[in-house]
């Protein structure tokens, strides 16, 4: 082991820590009237009144109420807050569907350069062709990656990309004159599928999951017809399985004209071994927060591009990015093309997030197309070893593999016996991990396995600390045998104990109340 | 590895794919590069690019090259921000829970609205998201735009409205704002919403109440994208009856990223609360009494409520308004007045400045924050190139959004523009027009094929 050995707190650990004893203080409620950190340019031009420059009953009569702190207080502030966090850099995440895998240094530092960080969106093409071949480069090797040939790096996030999705589906059929009604999603689907397709206009219906944990066909055969638009699907799915049916789940949905979008919050488990376009896949959209290492930021920035196939392409949004193949040098080869009669428009403002296409740029760069197979070869290792070990201990009886499969990248285990034979509930066992110093798997999710814990290790954890993952889970489920009142009320050396979220929702205090 | 897992290969592992579905050789990417070999690689095709250290920048349109203090970029660096996943957990993410909640108290200040969210995406896609949050809250499905809403909105809102079955209709300008007497006729009993921009595209500032007044008329909600920035002069949107306040954040402490990542801020009425997109974080107490923050009323979001959820949104913009909030918080009270008043100055020097310049017209004469528009008589695509060559942006051609204002030129300033800045680009604009000859003159314009279309 190269890590610290877990020391998790006796069971009657209730006196609080350092940390506990401090109260949370709002940067607000440190402010001091006539206190202030900027310095700002002194004024350069001729002094008008302000209402001479605009109408009085238009300005604003009481200034914002801001913090009045210094600079020292704000970064003091912040920082403390900071340690009140935990993160990828402190410890393992093994969040499933989440991709918590290591955050590149160097993406930082090429995406902070001045020619990047500094470029305005409306800059001309011509005074802008690093950045539209930055984009011009990533945009092939994600349809390299994904074997589906045209990309449009525009939506801001995954459910971006697959509201764009769906909203191509529609243009498609419309283009055909055909109008559909419903778009299928499987029972296992990311919340965000069933939510875009009601945002897209259209209805959500469910599709059952056989016992292999893979799409029932019987069911998608009975709920395929010339009204499906669509239907979503992650592969390997949020089970972690693969679905080795999709040869004859894309024709299913194909003969009777709809499309097949993949959800790529999996495509960590798959780089360089299978791709959605040779699946039969139409749509895909890619995390770049998730397989191509963009930090998480506690939440975003991330960007969800979009890769098609030849029949969807007239309709991607635009701008596109275009190179004349035969300006021979003479003239900028590189522009943003907004000509496209067929196109759905615009998703948001510009050309996307840019800052998330350099460091997902640099990412692949640095790890070529070896380094990326490698990647997907490495946390399905990983994910197999994590569930072996895992098995191997206690957990092999409380904590279940719910669909009793080899995995790829991630797997679900299900915490029902352990909530039944030791009164350890899903929710116990992960507030438990975190006195262990491991952020918990994805709890709760998918929603067919009661007591869903959901393990997603990564390639960048090594063997070592997913044995340390695995000895704290079996650490944890010794103690629910001899008294679960320790996991109940943990944790216990948190900055704060369990919170009360019903709380929060019932009577909501969403800012705070200010003179 | 294998051994404990009972295979004897990592091919076994991909067993599961069906053979005629493997890759069979290996991606057609180029070969890894070391960290040195990386970074130079990008540095290339960074170093061709200009940017705002390599030209005075006066671009606008929705992003402004505000200066960025020092102590932004520390912060966001952290680890323990950077790194983290989404607050599921709020036990071990009160750090990222409180920024948020400090984060929505400052746009509920600055926006005069009581309820703020904690990002989402962008400016425009929150255009579409406010055009979301009414059809449900009205059960109407018609959009009323003015043209002084961003292009980038309005297109992302004939974008999303495929998939709401809404209509959009859009409402001209008149001596640079909404006409109000158009809007008034536009504006019926079938009508969401209603979307303006203040100050709008053009820079001018909108009479905001009196046009919220003709959206209540309708019964129709109002939406007002604003300048977050404006806000510290400009009378807040929660005082002149809009009921969704929603804009881009780039300019509180994002860098210009050639468009991203920023955020977008989206602030209601009480009535709305429980429509919110995105997340929201809210006050609560742990198992001890002690204060802390989770994220509040979760059932509105896709994670729970699935089809049923109030938006598809799940990537908030969480490192960005963490940015956004610092930046506040850094000008402060006094700082963020003084910020704006100081822009307003600069921008009515330009404005007389190069409305003095022969060849150079002012395309309306309405009062302005941060922006304004003016006629070129020479093409301004042929002028904004002769002032690159001076080390200048100039400026943003209406042209590439406006069939109407094909001669017209946004100017855009910020603290960062100095004086000097100011009478460079009047002299570099001069020149340009009353030196660029038919040489300049190029035939082809660049419209978006959705600004065609309208």
């Amino acid at each position: 082991m190269t890590g610290p050995a877990p020391s998790p707190p006796p069971a009657n650990a209730d006196t609080p820590t350092a940390q506990q004893r401090e109260t949370a203080i709002t940067i607000y409620e440190k402010s001091v009237a006539g206190r202030r950190a900027a310095t700002l340019p002194s004024l350069d031009v001729p002094e008008r009144a302000l209402s001479e420059l605009i109408p009085q009953n238009l300005l604003r009569e009481k200034p914002a109420i801001l913090p009045e702190v210094s600079e020292p207080e704000i970064v003091r502030h912040y920082n403390r807050l900071s340690r009140r966090n935990f993160d990828l850099d402190t410890g393992p995440y093994p969040l499933g569907s989440c991709t918590m895998k290591h955050n590149p240094r160097l993406n930082e530092r090429v995406a902070a350069l001045p020619g990047h960080a500094r470029v305005h969106p409306a800059q001309d093409p011509k005074r802008a062709q690093g950045a539209l071949e930055l984009m011009w480069r990533l945009e092939r090797s994600l349809a390299e990656i994904t074997g589906l040939p045209h990309v449009c790096l525009q939506p801001s996030a995954g459910s971006h990309g697959e509201l764009a999705g769906l909203l191509l589906t529609r243009a498609y059929h419309a283009d055909r004159g055909e109008e559909r009604a419903k778009v299928l999603t499987p029972d296992t689907s990311h919340g965000t599928n069933p939510a875009t397709v009601t945002m897209a206009g259209y209805e959500a219906v469910k599709v059952a999951t056989d016992e292999r944990g893979g799409v029932d066909l019987d069911d998608l055969r009975a709920k395929v017809d010339d009204q499906v638009a669509c239907l979503m699907l992650t592969n390997p799915n949020t089970l972690g399985v693969f679905d080795e049916n999709i040869a004859e789940i894309a024709s299913l949905v194909h003969d009777t004209g709809g499309t097949l979008y993949y959800d790529g919050a999996n495509l960590n488990a798959i780089m360089g071994r299978t791709r959605p376009g040779d699946m039969g896949f139409d749509i895909c959209h890619l995390n770049l927060h998730k397989s191509f290492s963009q930090p998480h930021g506690g939440g975003g920035p991330g960007a969800g591009p979009i890769a098609v196939s030849d029949r969807i392409a007239p309709y991607l949004p635009v701008p596109r990015i275009v190179r004349d193949e035969g300006s021979n040098g003479a003239a900028p080869p590189f522009d943003l093309a907004y000509d496209e009669p067929k196109s759905i428009g615009r998703l948001r403002g510009f050309q996307g997030n840019f800052g998330v296409f350099v460091r997902s740029y640099a990412y692949i760069r640095s790890l070529g197309g070896d380094g990326l197979t490698d990647a997907s070869e490495t946390a399905v290792l990983n994910a197999n070893y994590l569930l072996a070990r895992l098995r191997a201990g206690r957990a092999g009886k409380y904590l279940p593999l719910a669909f009793d499969r080899l995995p790829m990248h991630e797997f679900v285990l299900s915490g029902a016996p352990a909530k039944r034979d030791v009164q350890a509930k899903t929710l116990d066992i992960a507030k438990r991990l975190l006195d262990y110093g491991f952020h918990p798997p994805t709890i709760y999710f998918p929603l067919l396995v009661d007591e869903a814990l959901m393990f997603e290790p990564t390639e960048t954890e090594t063997r070592e600390s997913l044995d340390e993952l695995a000895e704290a889970i079996e650490s944890i489920l010794t103690e629910a045998e001899s008294d679960p009142e320790i996991l109940h009320r943990a944790p216990y050396t948190t900055p704060v104990r369990r919170l009360d979220e019903a709380a929060a929702s019932r009577r909501p205090v969403v800012r705070q109340p200010l003179g | 590895m294998l051994e404990a897992i009972g295979v004897s290969s990592v091919d076994d592992l991909f067993d599961a794919i069906p053979e005629a579905l493997r890759l069979d050789g290996p991606l057609g990417l180029e070969d890894g590069l070391s960290e040195s070999e990386c970074f130079d690689e990008l540095a290339a095709l960074a170093a061709r690019n200009a940017h705002a250290d390599s030209e005075a920048c006066f671009l606008g349109a929705g992003m402004y090259d505000h200066y960025v203090p020092a102590l932004v970029d520390a912060i966001t660096q952290r680890s323990e921000f950077l790194t983290p996943y989404t607050p599921y957990q709020p036990e071990v993410s009160q750090g990222g829970l409180q920024a948020m909640f400090e984060f929505q108290t400052a746009i509920s200040e600055l926006t005069g609205l009581p309820v703020a969210n904690a990002s989402l995406y962008e400016g425009p896609s929150s255009a579409a998201s406010a055009a979301y949050l009414a059809i449900g809250a009205t059960k109407r499905t018609k959009l009323v735009a003015s043209r002084g809403l961003h292009p980038h909105s309005r297109a992302a809102l004939r974008t999303y409205a495929k998939g709401f079955g809404a209509e959009v209709v859009e409402v001209g300008l008149a001596d640079g704002v909404t006409d109000a007497g158009e809007l008034a006729a536009a504006a019926g009993d079938d009508t969401a919403a209603v979307f303006i921009q203040n100050p709008n595209f053009l820079g001018a500032i909108e009479d905001v109440a009196a046009l919220a007044a003709i959206a209540k008329d309708a019964g129709a909600l109002t939406a007002a994208a604003v300048d977050p920035i404006s806000l510290s002069v400009l009378r807040p949107p929660g005082e002149c009856g809009v009921d969704v306040a929603f804009g881009e954040g780039q300019p509180l402490g994002n860098r210009l990223d050639f468009g991203g990542p920023s955020f977008g801020f989206f602030a209601a009425t009480e009535e709305h609360i429980r429509r919110m997109p995105g997340r929201i974080a809210g006050e609560t107490t742990d198992a001890d009494d002690r204060r802390g923050f989770v994220l509040a009323l979760q059932t509105r979001e896709q994670h729970i409520r699935r089809e049923k959820a109030t938006h598809n949104i799940c990537t908030s913009q969480a490192l960005n308004a963490l940015a956004g909030v610092i930046y506040l918080a850094w000008l402060g009270k006094r700082g963020f007045t003084e910020l704006g008043e100081l822009v307003a100055q600069r921008t009515a020097y330009a404005r007389e400045k190069l409305a003095a310049i022969d060849g150079v017209e002012l395309l309306h004469e309405a009062p302005v924050f941060r922006e304004f528009a003016v006629r070129v008589e020479t093409p301004v695509e042929a002028v904004l190139d002769r002032c690159a060559e001076d080390g200048l942006a100039a400026g943003y051609w209406l042209g590439r959004e406006y069939d109407e204002y094909q001669d017209g030129l946004l100017v855009a300033l910020t603290e960062r523009r100095s004086k000097a800045d100011i009478d460079r680009l009047a002299d570099s604009l001069e020149r340009a027009v009353q030196g660029a000859g038919d040489e300049f003159l190029r035939a082809g314009r660049r419209n978006s094929p959705e600004e065609v279309a309208t």
